[in-house]
């Protein structure tokens, strides 16, 4: 087996060595290594096919921005993942990693065969392709792309893992660790201010902490070294958080971010059992310093994505931090000073390489240094074309004309194993426009910076624009002064020598002979976007480079463009004949590199998913056997399924009993506020649609709550308990709704009113005993109570002691049965309903729960909020203008109530239906029509709501049916899929239209 | 998320309050009075400013008081805040 490890550094520990598996096959790497270098060491370069043409396709890079090294980590169904960047992943001991979209595998991919019919799936293939015939898309396109879309597999059983989030507050946090970071974060922290720096990688200290170079030294030494003793000073500093493996996710407004740091991702499997695997660092910070640094620039040329070819910069970090050579004959393809230092650091380990260089000329420290140690160097020359299938082999370069647009003269042909592009380098803004900052573009060097930093954010070193070392030390010491507002001396005499780069020219898509067409010149590796696609689009009329985006797909993959946006921004300028300047960008969304579900998720899964609210009752029902269903967040039972029994049984022998003798109902999750204050009658006045001024203390009354726009809110009973005392009910789902509603009109429209309103929800259980037995219950359980129709009529209240616990007792009905609902304080609750249950034994006292409660109130065509309603419906649509007073001057929505549209006569209005078949049950929400012959077919309206009634023995429903009040008799249709279904328009009250069973 | 300053708890995160729309549209007094286009002014009609914007926000998940904010809605910042029928600071238009 090859070794391509041929030099030795303190970042890779060769005392350790590590075995991992990459698509079936072990191989070695050592300790330090990511999956990229560990690669790279053993003479791996082709790691993945590409995504449209299938491609072979090698490491390019060596950090986040890496389009083409994404893999798939693990086989299990529960901890896969797909699309882990290889050159980020640290190596350990057991990983399993394979490549990813090729079949049936990496060397050999049947996919290839794209690459030989590229010409017709060009920019907007699949827009334009897949149209016709029409009827082929959901039978055959659709299966047929999906079954080839996506990259990498998902896992398809629960993340075993554990995940957590945590919030803290920094006076400034630093995003970066490079020699910008370090020195504002010391800089920070030895001026007292509780600082925070994070950074992506293992270790401190950027690029340069692996820089050799001889013609770039602080204070005499060479800058890794100085840096190193500044990361040594920094561990030092007591109010400095230092935060590796940790990546900025998002940065929002008011300097709140988001950052992943990772725990566990580089530990064996046993060492990862039973820890946090990542944590999401919510983060407030009063400063942000950004340092983020910035990434290498591919080059656009003919056939620029084989495997072998990579940055220039990542070839110089695999061999002097991982101690490994991408190849052993390397040419270096440059258009600035950058790939010098590779071509010396690589000369001086014994690499042979040349240079070719796109500049007419150039002169500066570096480059004279390259000249005298003998290294070729080809100026104003460009690669047209590279060779090799599964890795190169050879290239072609070519003179440049003195304009830079075309070729001239003979092609050289070069060979070489490998390839480093450099286009120069583009600062990372990702963080500073994500805050919302804006950008200017610098002719000079084609890149776009920061415009202007706020008072709480800064941006130095290069993700500003500060390319050499002197450049970004003397800036970022001088910046962070006035940004923190302190004067720090530390830097003041340090002593900075380095190459500075004098020479410049950039071209966005290399010239070639060769027609565009008939040329592969890569600018998304992976989205497989071309130069020849981006010039598609323009032609095709896009303009806007949002657009120009999405037609092409360019920057829209997993890695979002870091490599490609640059260069599709270049080629679109270039061609449409504008400066890059007043282009634009396209949008830099967070999250900088994806993050896993599990990491947002955090602990909010399982039963932590969501808040849940029981009633005091709760444990009752669960013993009972209860079903439950979720309402808000209130866990309520639904039915109580005895000996096997389905839903629909059970539900209709739970009505049965209900009607026949006695029935109890957990109607805790009632919302329930307590209204006190001397104004507390006039303000009921204003927000019911009746009058409430005449309740007499100790008596009850429904009431409609409206919008100001005229549409039913909320509904319930409301008590007056004393002069200025009153207990309103709400609907379990509207609660805190109405509460916050009602406190909105208390302090904002009419603060004059003495009132004060306080959710007691929680504080009461209630018990609803309903049916003709349900008097005799009461009678036992408060014998002293005098239960007579003259003394405790329907719709008042009293209060009476159960075993001396004070308890509230209104006589009201929801069911149009005699009915009681004793509220006690809540920690008696589950004792109360013991109690009940007990007392009702004789009576056969049967639980019901919400289903029943339903069907119940269905039959006397009371309505439910939210089911029968749907924010649309006004009080007389409900046909419930009986509840809307005349006299009173105003109250919530009253205005609205004749507003030209409320008043026409055509609304969807309440109406009940029978089937003509009473055995027939509609479903809710089916469509009413009165013709289906018509076409288009004439909607008429909906089911709200349907049930077969134990008790008419028929099926009965609630629907809202266009000019509804005035159809009653009328035959309409509800047609479903397989047949047609005949109903009859009828009054919504379909039991007990004289209220005698209320009394009963 | 924003940081925004109660005038009766202080600093709190965004996820404790709930925005109310724009301010300062006071309900009519006698709504019977106006036509159905000067009811729809006062029910439907809001102003969506990119710039300085006067709006409600309540403190929901902290005192329940509802108060009113000064925010430049194009870079979010909220420039001031004050008390329910305290009167707008004259700086900002």
């Amino acid at each position: 087996m090859p070794n391509y490890r041929i030099n030795k550094t303190e970042y890779i520990d060769e005392t350790k060595r590590v075995s991992f598996k990459y698509d079936g096959k072990t191989y070695f790497g050592y300790e330090g290594d990511t999956l990229a270098s560990a690669l790279l060491a053993n003479g791996i370069h082709l790691v993945g096919r590409s995504f449209k043409y299938h491609r072979p396709r090698g490491i390019v890079s060596c950090g986040a921005e890496e389009p083409n090294a994404i893999c798939q980590i693990g086989s299990k169904k529960d901890l896969t993942e797909p699309n882990v960047r290889a050159t980020e992943l640290e190596l350990y001991e057991g990983l399993e990693a394979s490549s990813q979209n090729c079949w049936p595998n990496v060397k050999f991919d049947i996919g290839g065969i794209n690459n030989f019919i590229s010409p017709l799936i060009p920019a907007g293939f699949y827009y334009k392709t897949f149209m016709w015939p029409k009827s082929f898309w959901k039978k055959v396109y659709e299966p047929l792309i999906r079954l080839s879309a996506g990259l990498g597999k998902s896992p398809t059983e629960p993340d075993p893992d554990i995940y957590d989030h945590k919030y803290v507050h920094y006076d400034v946090l630093v995003i970066g660790g490079g020699v910008s970071g370090i020195i504002a974060a010391k800089m920070a922290a030895k001026n007292n201010l509780k600082t925070l720096l994070v950074d992506d990688k293992k270790i401190l200290g950027g690029s340069t902490i692996y820089q050799n170079n001889e013609s770039i030294k602080i204070d005499d030494k060479l800058s890794s070294e100085w840096l190193k003793n500044e990361i040594q000073e920094i561990k030092k500093l007591s109010n400095l958080t230092i935060k590796t493996r940790t990546s900025i996710a998002a940065y929002h407004g008011y300097n709140f971010l988001l950052a992943k740091e990772n725990l566990t991702d580089h530990l064996p499997e046993e060492k990862k059992k039973n820890k946090i695997r990542q944590r999401l660092w919510k983060i407030r910070a009063k400063k942000v310093v950004i340092a983020t640094g910035s990434i290498e620039r591919p080059l656009v040329f003919n056939n620029n994505d084989r495997p072998g070819i990579l940055l220039s910069n990542s070839i110089n970090k695999y061999l002097d931090y991982y101690g490994v050579t991408c190849g052993e004959n390397i040419i270096l393809f440059t258009n600035n000073d950058s790939a010098y230092e590779t071509s010396i650091s690589l000369h001086k380990k014994g690499i042979k390489n040349i240079i070719v260089d796109l500049r007419k000329s150039a002169s500066s420290e570096l480059i004279k240094q390259a000249e005298s140690l003998g290294i070729k160097i080809y100026f104003n020359h460009v690669v047209t074309n590279t060779f090799g299938y599964r890795k190169i082999n050879s290239l072609e370069i070519m003179k440049l004309s003195e304009d830079g647009n075309t070729t001239v003269g003979n092609k050289i042909r070069l060979s070489c194993d490998c390839l480093g592009m450099s286009g120069g380098w583009t600062p990372m803004v990702h963080m500073h426009t994500q805050s919302g900052g804006k950008l200017d573009f610098r002719d000079e060097d084609q890149v776009f910076l920061p415009k202007e930093n706020s008072e709480d954010q800064i941006s130095v070193g290069s993700c500003n624009g500060d390319f050499d070392l002197e450049n970004i030390i003397d800036k970022t010491v001088n910046k962070i002064n006035k940004f923190l507002d302190i004067d720090n001396q530390d830097y003041q005499d340090t002593n900075i020598i380095c190459s500075k780069e004098n020479d410049k020219r950039n071209i966005w898509l290399l010239p070639n002979k060769i027609p565009l067409g008939k040329t592969k010149c890569f600018i998304d590796f992976q989205n497989d976007s071309t130069a020849k696609d981006i010039k598609l689009a323009l032609k095709e009329g896009f303009r806007s480079i949002e657009h120009v985006k999405r037609y092409t797909t360019t920057g829209m993959a997993t890695d979002q463009g870091k490599l490609s946006n640059m260069h599709a921004l270049g080629i679109i300028a270039d061609t449409a004949g504008v400066k890059m300047g007043t282009l634009g960008t396209t949008t830099f969304r967070p999250p900088f590199t994806p993050l896993t579900f599990g990491t947002l998720v955090g602990r909010n899964v399982g039963k932590f998913f969501e808040v849940v609210r029981k009633t005091s009752m709760h444990e009752w029902h669960v013993e009972n056997n209860a079903e439950f269903e979720n309402v808000g967040q209130w866990k309520r039972p639904w039915y109580y399924p005895k000996n096997g029994e389905n839903m629909h049984d059970a539900v209709q022998r739970e009505s049965k009993a209900a009607r026949d003798s006695a029935g109890i109902l957990d109607a805790s999750t009632l919302g329930k506020i307590d209204i006190q204050g001397t104004d507390a009658s006039e303000f009921l006045n204003r927000v019911y649609t009746n009058a409430w001024s005449k309740l007499a203390i100790g008596k009850c009354r429904y009431g409609l709550m409206l919008n100001e726009d005229g549409m039913v809110y909320d509904d319930g009973v409301t008590t007056r308990i004393s002069e200025n005392h009153y207990l309103m009910t709400t609907t379990t789902g509207g609660a805190a709704n109405v509460l916050s509603k009602l406190e909105d009109y208390l302090q904002t429209e009419w603060p004059e009113l003495d009132v004060y309103l306080t959710s007691v929800t929680d504080h009461y259980s209630t018990a609803s005993i309903c049916g003709p037995n349900s008097k005799k219950i009461l009678n036992k359980l408060f014998p002293n109570l005098d239960l007579s129709d003259e003394n405790f009529p329907h719709m008042s209240f009293k209060e009476d002691k159960l075993k001396n616990i004070n308890c509230r007792i209104m006589r009201i009905s929801f069911t149009g049965e005699l009915s009681y609902e004793i509220n006690i304080e809540s920690k008696y609750g589950h004792s109360l309903w013991k109690m009940c249950i007990e007392a009702g034994k004789e009576f056969n006292l049967t639980p019901y729960g919400t289903e029943t409660m339903h069907l119940l109130r269905a039959e006397k065509g009371f309505i439910i909020v939210g089911q029968d309603t749907d924010g649309t419906m006004t009080p007389s649509d409900l046909q419930m203008d009986w509840i809307v007073s005349k006299k009173k001057y105003d109250f919530i929505g009253k205005r609205s109530l004749y507003r030209s549209d409320t008043i026409r006569e055509d609304r969807k209005q309440l109406v009940g239906l029978l089937t003509d078949d009473p055995k027939e049950i509609l479903e809710e929400g089916a469509q009413i029509v009165s013709d289906v012959k018509s076409k288009p077919i004439d909607m008429l309206g909906h089911v709200t709501s349907s049930y077969f009634s134990p008790n008419l023995n028929k099926s009965i429903a609630l629907a809202v049916v266009r000019s509804g009040k005035t159809m009653k008799g009328q035959k309409l249709i509800i047609p479903m899929e397989n047949k047609n279904i005949n109903v009859t328009v009828s009054d919504t009250i379909f039991l007990d239209k004289e209220n005698k069973r209320l009394n009963a | 998320m924003f940081l925004i300053n109660c005038p009766f708890c202080g600093e709190r995160d965004q996820s404790e309050f709930s925005s109310g729309g724009e301010a300062h549209i006071v309900r009519p007094k006698q709504p019977t009075e106006l036509s159905d286009d000067e009811w729809a002014e006062y029910l439907f009609m809001r102003k969506n400013i990119k710039g300085i914007q006067f709006e409600r926000w309540n403190h929901a998940h902290g005192c329940r008081k509802w108060f009113n904010a000064v925010r430049d809605t194009s870079n979010d910042k909220i420039l001031s805040v004050y008390k329910m029928g305290e009167k707008p600071p004259l700086n900002y238009k």
